[in-house]
């Protein structure tokens, strides 16, 4: 899992040069690149098919049958098998997309909103604000992810709701961490001190000039973190907290296929396999990305 | 060196403060009443306030904390619910096999991404670099538990080679470094390697790309150095961060471990949260992860340390 995405880089700060026509020249660079488009393209493919999962998925994901429990991959109506209930693992695999990409994706999104929200506030107004707002940050820091991420979901128990609230918190600190650093950068620029003298008011300054530099970085790093929610998100379902039975989700399917090994291993295999996809989709798209619009330099 | 070493230490107690109450916090936000796993669901109420009144649950927040805080101190991590042992007694057992595991995956992991990662660097957009590139993306992206059953899926179930689970043979028992115990320690590290693997290969193949570029190495080599000579430098300024990065994937397997220690079974601290999740032991719970937390902390502060004594540079900045 990437926790240096999570603990480090601070390169994002250099990113909010911008030049007139920037984000066509991110846009032209991002369809260059060939990794990037497949990742892409992958990744709309399994929305879509999370999102019309009863019109692609060929059967019931929930109907049972203990007569055909545990069959092969390439069983006649079951081309990928069945699981330890006799339920059709192509259909669970279709609908398990729905939760693992909701439970992975959502705690990013509402971490990149109140990360961003708290950074920015720490960036902008400094002093001790800034001091309070990111020591109390720093305190969840010091947690590494997966040990915070269980912390919380074992303490709540189970659930989807608790799931992604801990996820949330999990990733809330790392967002807003960036945003800050950016956020301090840009506000000892000379057009934001420009603004100030001429006027404009605290609110007007965030609004143009803060946040349009500030949230391009924080969203591709944000999107570099979705890979590991994912993980992070199924690896709680895995451990039985997260998701309950009988919804089908990835990580919650690996987990009850985990005693099938011996009988079907690459049918147990299966859901795993597209945890991985998905994040190392994730991954190389958020690369592209940060590619595209040369953060590194 | 002395300042910075003071300053250092300031700025990690608060931090271990914060830890400490979010530690203590998590038995309350735990919905219901941390005892109602305890005790029967007809017990009396008298019943129920007496054993309220023994764990301490009947005082205010802040003194419970200070209390909890006075024990924990004292080396008192309280007593598991479900086993009735003292919460120290079952983590200094597993403390040690998960530090084992998590050394050695350390090590393997730290050996092979940083010869990718240095490849990839000194050989920048070479067929090389593409796929050490490759490994560490996938090593990044995958999801280690389930490497751990493909792994297990070939080398256990397939070809039986190596064992599945447990930490030796015939259950738990103790440790003792010959064949019959190391064979069950293969799996488990390799699938924990691999995350710091990718990690270590990112961080160096950047690190080495960035002082092959530097203009002290055109200078370097202007004057007349070999290759072997520019190859030392480079290792000299990447070391210190490599060395860092390494460090904190230490901890950060230390903490994360619950996942492969669930997926093999491994007597370790990861195992022991699974199970204290599994059966709300909360007192459990809380002891694993504020030890756990602690470690890193002080981990932490130990790497910075380290990494300023290698590169004075750290300090200044």
């Amino acid at each position: 899992m990437s926790d240096d995405l999570i603990h480090a880089p601070a390169q994002y700060q250099a990113a909010f040069q911008k030049s007139p026509g920037y984000w066509s020249g991110v846009m032209r660079r991002f369809r260059r690149d060939p990794v990037a488009m497949i990742a892409l393209c992958v990744v709309l493919a399994l929305i879509l098919m999370a999102v019309f999962a009863p019109l692609v998925a060929p059967a019931d994901p929930y109907r049972a049958s203990m007569l055909r429990r545990l069959r092969p991959i390439g069983t006649e109506g079951f081309p990928l098998g069945t699981d330890e209930l006799g339920r059709d693992m192509l259909s669970r695999l279709i609908y398990g997309g729905r939760l693992s990409l909701l439970m992975g994706v959502t705690p990013v999104f509402i971490a990149f909103l109140i990360g961003s929200v708290i950074g920015i506030t720490a960036g902008y107004l400094g002093g001790k604000v800034n001091s309070v707002l990111m020591r109390t940050i720093d305190v969840f820091f010091a947690f590494p992810s997966v040990l915070l991420a269980i912390a919380l979901s074992g303490a709540l128990g189970a659930g989807i709701f608790n799931g992604l609230l801990s996820l949330t918190v999990v990733f809330i600190p790392p967002i807003a961490r960036i945003a800050e650093s950016v956020t301090t950068a840009v506000r000892r620029i000379e057009y934001v001190e420009a603004a100030r003298a001429s006027g404009a008011s605290s609110f007007t300054i965030v609004r143009v000039h803060v946040l349009g530099n500030v949230i391009g970085p924080v969203f591709v790093y944000a999107t570099g973190l979705i890979s590991v929610s994912l993980i992070l998100a199924s690896g709680l379902s895995f451990l039985g907290l997260g998701v309950k039975p009988p919804e089908p989700e990835w990580g919650l399917m690996l987990n009850t296929l985990r005693n099938a090994i011996y009988v079907q291993p690459w049918v147990a295999a299966l859901p795993g396999l597209m945890i991985f996809i998905t994040s190392i989709s994730f991954n190389l798209l958020s690369d592209g990305l940060r590619s595209a619009m040369d953060l590194k330099s | 060196m002395l300042k910075y070493l003071a300053e250092r230490i300031l700025y990690t107690l608060p931090v271990a403060f914060g830890v400490s109450i979010v530690c203590f916090m998590l038995v309350h936000i735990a919905p219901g009443d941390p005892l109602t796993s305890v005790l029967p669901p007809d017990a009396s109420a008298q019943l129920q306030a007496e054993m309220r009144a023994i764990y301490g649950f009947d005082r205010p927040l802040p003194v419970q904390y200070g209390l909890w805080v006075l024990k924990v101190i004292q080396g008192d991590f309280g007593t598991s619910i479900a086993t009735g042992r003292p919460v120290a007694m079952e983590l200094s057992r597993a403390l040690g096999n998960t530090l084992m595991l998590a050394v050695l995956a350390t090590m393997i992991g730290f050996l092979f991404g940083g010869l990718f990662g240095f490849v990839a660097g000194y050989f920048r957009d070479s067929w090389i670099d593409r796929i050490a590139s490759l490994i560490s993306i996938i090593g990044v992206s995958v999801p280690h538990y389930w490497l751990g059953m493909v792994l297990v899926i070939i080398f256990s179930v397939q070809l039986n080679w190596l064992p599945s689970t447990g930490a030796g043979p015939g259950g738990s028992a103790d440790w003792v470094w010959d064949w019959a115990h190391v064979r069950h320690l293969i799996l488990p590290a390799i699938t924990m390697s691999v995350i710091p693997m990718g990690i270590v290969a990112r961080t160096v193949r950047a690190l080495v790309a960035d002082i092959l570029s530097q203009e002290f190495i055109t200078g370097l080599r202007a004057k007349g150095l070999l290759d072997v000579g520019v190859f030392r430098h480079v290792v000299k300024n990447t070391a210190p961060t490599a060395l860092a990065v390494m460090g904190l994937q230490l901890g950060y397997l230390l903490g994360g471990s619950i996942l492969i220690e669930t997926v093999f079974s491994w007597p370790g601290t990861g195992f022991l949260l699974g199970q204290a999740i599994f059966q709300r032991d909360l007192p459990l719970l809380q002891g694993a992860i504020l030890a756990l937390a602690m470690i890193f902390v002080v981990l932490n502060l130990l790497v910075d340390i380290v990494q300023s004594m290698l590169d004075p540079r750290v300090q200044r900045s």
